[in-house]
């Protein structure tokens, strides 16, 4: 329903991305692109994937920012950006047809395939570009937290979780329950001051992200030691009283 | 945004329509409009053919049109439904109002009621369009107090021009009171276009590039590498951006053809009162108002920026 949850959803699944160690390898982009090729929302169309203008659908998406004021303090920040899962998604709302729902279960925002017309509203409602619109299916399509895989006996318990949160080299993205405080997830957002993205959007997002650690302050350069001033020697006794203490 | 020209058309010609359909209930009511067949024939159909033709062709911007039923049932949650719903809400007082008139050359009494019933609901259609951008927090050219009266405005300007059009063509005495009525639309659609420029003007913006990656405690942020080297849906739909100087070339263009040109025609057809001479003036007028609202849609499309290009480059939106 287009209406959200009555009652807030039992658990309130969501990412943690942490942009401290992320390296912008866009794993997690190529594998969403994969599983979702497959499943749930397949294909993913592209267009003139080999020509001279090649555009298609991704769920997530990795940028790069400059942020610092240049005075040498700056850094780059590789950013992976997909659906936050909103508390209060304006997409569910916006929708005509209530193919855009919040599971009551887990909180994750879905796309009913077979009801949506494709009238774009949920994406121009979306602050954060999580929907993108499949020119040959004719519906839209977004991140489905992997609910074909999170849910699926079939895999092992370990590979059970998005499969961006399972091929990121560096561990940079977490899956769990950020509705419930004493999960892993909460417990690391607590720790490391995650935050969420346009708070002022008023779309509570689910998804929080890890902000980049404080760098060291840079070193002053090492003293060198002052050079050997050859003047004051003290002389041949001096040097080889100094080469026999020293041995 | 990018300005999709179905949803221009959809959103000019219905209000057309809407308004024409509104005015002829409401001089009909004042005993202003004899209940010629013809002209009812004429001016429904004109209405009717706009109204129809705009959803039709918001129909055709979608991706499943065959599913678009569907799109009356959110009504509890979604302006594009209650849209949906009072478009074909409207279809019923105004197609009595019209059969009524047409067919039986009545438009006053009972049929003027039924006449003001479907005006209302014209108006609420209009309403629910409008409310559909202005609801969107993503978009703050929208979202503001300005834009809901922009689409009232146009759509009882262009109707008047309409209407003013035909009372001419069939020489109605009383086609000074809806030359009247058409300066002052011209007049309130212009002023209140011009209130809408001068607040998204102004207003600061609240999301910035600094908010959107929450990275604005370690400094300025600016794009270093766009995620793709192509272009994608969300850049295509809302990647679209105006010039400055080309917006203001744009807007003086819907001040001049969309204001003072049909306010000076009209006035002009006033003061000449009628014959051929008043009639051709106040067709250009209904002419020149058509480019107008036309220009007027792309530019509030054009001007509007998505906050998703927060992420794309956008240091504030």
């Amino acid at each position: 329903m287009t209406d959200l949850p009555a009652s807030p959803p039992r658990r309130q699944l969501g990412l943690v991305i942490d942009l401290d160690i992320c390296v912008g390898c866009h794993a997690c982009a190529v594998t969403c692109k994969e599983w979702n090729s497959g499943g749930h929302s397949a294909p993913l169309t592209d267009h003139d994937p080999y020509g001279a203008h090649p555009t298609g659908v991704w769920f997530n998406r990795v940028h790069a920012f400059e942020v610092g004021d240049g005075d040498g303090n700056s850094r780059t920040v590789h950013f992976p950006r997909s659906c936050l899962h909103c508390q209060d998604a304006p997409c569910v709302t916006v929708c005509p047809t209530g193919a855009s729902y919040k599971r009551e279960e887990d909180g994750i925002v879905l796309v009913n395939a077979d009801t949506c017309i494709g009238c774009k509203l949920c994406s121009w409602a979306c602050p954060y570009g999580a929907r993108e619109y499949d020119q040959d299916a004719g519906v839209m399509k977004k991140c489905t937290l992997c609910v074909d895989r999170i849910y699926n006996d079939t895999l092992p318990p370990t590979s059970r979780v998005p499969a961006c949160v399972s091929t990121c080299p560096v561990g940079a993205r977490h899956f769990g329950d950020l509705g419930d405080p004493d999960s892993d997830v909460s417990r690391l957002v607590a720790a490391r001051d995650g935050f969420a993205l346009m708070p002022e959007q008023d779309c509570k997002p689910v998804n929080r992200y890890l902000p980049p650690r404080p760098r060291r302050a840079v070193a002053e350069a090492p003293a060198l030691a002052a050079p050997a001033d050859p003047e004051e020697d003290g002389g041949v006794l001096a040097r080889w009283v100094d080469r026999i203490l020293s041995r | 945004m990018h300005p999709a020209y179905s949803v221009i058309a959809f959103t000019t010609a219905s209000g057309a329509g809407y308004g024409l359909l509104t005015l002829l209930a409401v001089f009909a009511a004042l005993g202003l409009l004899p209940a010629d067949r013809w002209f009812g024939f004429t001016a429904f159909g004109l209405a009717f053919a706009l109204v129809v033709g705009g959803l039709l062709s918001s129909m055709f911007h979608l991706g499943h049109p065959e599913r678009a039923w569907r799109a009356l049932s959110q009504w509890r949650s979604s302006w594009l439904s209650r849209e949906g719903l009072a478009a074909v809400a409207t279809f019923v007082p105004t197609g009595v109002f019209a059969v009524v008139w047409v067919v039986f050359g009545r438009n006053g009494g009972a049929a003027a009621a039924i006449g003001l019933l479907g005006a209302l609901c014209c108006v609420a259609t209009v309403y629910c369009t409008a409310m559909i951008y202005a609801s969107l927090k993503t978009i703050k050219a929208w979202c503001n107090g300005w834009t809901l009266p922009g689409y009232l405005a146009y759509a009882a300007m262009t109707g008047a021009l309409l209407l003013n059009a035909l009372v001419h063509l069939w020489g109605f005495d009383r086609r000074a009171a809806v030359g009247a009525l058409a300066l002052v639309s011209v007049a309130v659609a212009a002023l209140v276009k011009d209130r809408y420029w001068r607040l998204i003007d102004a207003e600061p913006s609240v999301s910035t590039a600094e908010t959107a990656t929450g990275l604005g405690g370690l400094g300025k942020v600016t794009l270093l590498e766009a995620p793709h080297t192509e272009e994608n849906y969300l850049m295509a739909e809302m990647g679209f951006k105006i010039a400055r100087r080309h917006a203001t070339k744009l807007r003086r263009f819907v001040l001049i053809v969309g204001a003072a040109v049909p306010f000076a025609l009209t006035a002009a057809a006033l003061a000449v009162g009628g014959g051929a001479a008043a009639t051709a003036l106040v067709l250009l007028a209904a002419i020149a108002g058509g480019a107008g609202v036309v220009v007027e849609r792309w530019l509030l499309f054009a001007e509007a920026k998505h906050v998703v290009t927060l992420y794309y480059g956008a240091g504030t939106a």
